[in-house]
């Protein structure tokens, strides 16, 4: 997801005769692989996008991660290992399917610890709660499942295939956060409140993940017409509010918001203004854990110079040697 | 490190198939690197680990010039040849 639609696609000149083959073996479905011709902005947009997906992914194991020593159960540490081991893969296959686009992924971990890529907003909440890992299973998956379903279809062969690994594996995300949240919603009176207290706090970031919404969302048609989005910002938010909301009332748990209601008439869930204010000071940084974030990868980075020295000089001594 | 390229074999019978890339110091770090990414559930039986550097690929831009002129030899396929429909199946 996670890329939220801040591309930008300002193209160059380049002649029109490939543009126009370009965006016919678009329109016949047909996929873009690494080495065939593309329009630099289509380059340029896709390498922004699906980076800021990689990071996403990476930097998505870190409020998770944090509970991983003092999971409940043995049975829960295992996994909530396996499924933030699965995001690290996540980041792994977008970031080999980005550098077919000609970008390092030396110079893809620079712009993220530099602070110049962007990753989604959501990874910037903190994690204070066991029911968090709940909250963000069913609500974090569940919104990167909407958004990474369509992705399946994205034009850029790459990338279509990743995702398809990718949502093979989301659902485990998903179901076992719904899981993490039954029993506690199901367990005693402090439980519940967990659970709801979890749903609080996660619901709106949540929404926010879809990016900003179509009257604001500047880039949209011209990915839309590049097939590397399917589905405008505020069709798949509404997807995913009509299909969560059953599942909240299922556990007997509110949705925090006053004006949700079903409308009859539209087939949809009517919903509260989202605080985009606050949505746009966590992308620029000021969310309340931006900076831990960072600091945390940074210090993973640095602590791992060694092993990536080490694999150099190991790698330098076998060339010798043969 | 080095790029290399992830071939795996879903199941005895099939072919490896193409499943990603990833950096490695050498082909033996390559191997048990795309074992922890790319099969962490059941999905193959054997890896390939390739270096990116030592493959050589057509080029897509002389596509038309390599693959074209299978178009018109339509009589490799067998549908070429009518059979008489007493013998029905051929
Ligand atoms: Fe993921
Ligand atoms: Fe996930």
């Amino acid at each position: 997801m996670y890329s939220q639609g801040l591309q930008d696609a300002k193209g160059g000149q380049e002649p029109e005769g490939l543009l126009k083959a370009f965006q016919k073996r678009i329109d016949n479905e047909e996929k873009i692989e690494p080495r065939d011709w593309m329009p630099e902005a289509y380059r340029k947009t896709l390498i922004r996008q699906m980076s800021q997906h990689a990071h996403s992914e990476i930097v998505g194991q870190l409020p998770e991660g944090n509970w991983i020593t003092r999971a409940p159960t043995l049975k829960r540490k295992m996994i909530l290992l396996a499924k933030v081991q699965d995001e690290a893969g996540h980041g792994l296959y977008i970031y080999s399917a980005t550098e077919t686009l000609g970008i390092s992924r030396d110079e893809m971990t620079r712009q993220l610890l530099s602070g110049e890529a962007k990753y989604s907003s959501i990874f910037n909440y903190p994690t204070p709660s066991w029911a968090d890992m709940g909250a963000i299973g069913w609500l974090v998956d569940g919104a990167a499942i909407m958004n990474q379903v369509p992705l399946c279809r994205a034009s850029y062969g790459p990338y279509a295939r990743s995702m398809v690994r990718i949502c093979k594996e989301e659902s485990f995300h998903q179901r076992q956060g719904y899981d993490i949240m039954t029993v506690l919603a199901r367990g005693s009176r402090a439980q519940k409140k967990m659970a709801q207290d979890a749903l609080n706090r996660f619901w709106w970031p949540a929404l926010m993940m879809f990016g900003p919404s179509d009257k604001d969302s500047t880039h949209s048609a011209q990915s839309m017409q590049w097939k590397i989005k399917r589905f405008s910002n505020d069709d798949l938010r509404q997807k995913f509010i009509d299909a969560t909301v059953p599942q909240a009332e299922h556990l007997g748990l509110t949705i925090p918001d006053k004006d949700l209601k079903w409308n009859e008439e539209r087939g949809h869930y009517d919903f509260g203004e989202i605080d985009w204010q606050e949505f746009i000071q966590v992308i620029k940084g000021n969310g309340p854990c931006n900076k831990q974030r960072l600091a945390a990868r940074q210090k993973a980075h640095d602590e791992g110079e060694w092993v990536r020295k080490a694999a150099e000089i190991y790698q330098q001594n076998q060339q010798d040697t043969v | 490190m080095k790029l290399y390229e992830i071939f795996i074999r879903a199941k005895s019978g099939l072919n490896h198939r193409h499943v990603g890339s990833l950096h490695a110091a050498d082909p033996q770090m390559a191997l048990q690197n795309a074992r922890d990414v790319y099969t962490r559930r059941e999905e193959g039986v054997s890896i390939w680990v390739v270096e990116a550097a030592a493959i050589t690929a057509s080029n897509p831009e002389q596509s038309e010039a390599w693959f074209d002129p299978a178009a018109d030899k339509i009589y490799r396929h067998p549908t070429f040849y009518p059979l008489d429909e007493e013998v029905d199946n051929m």
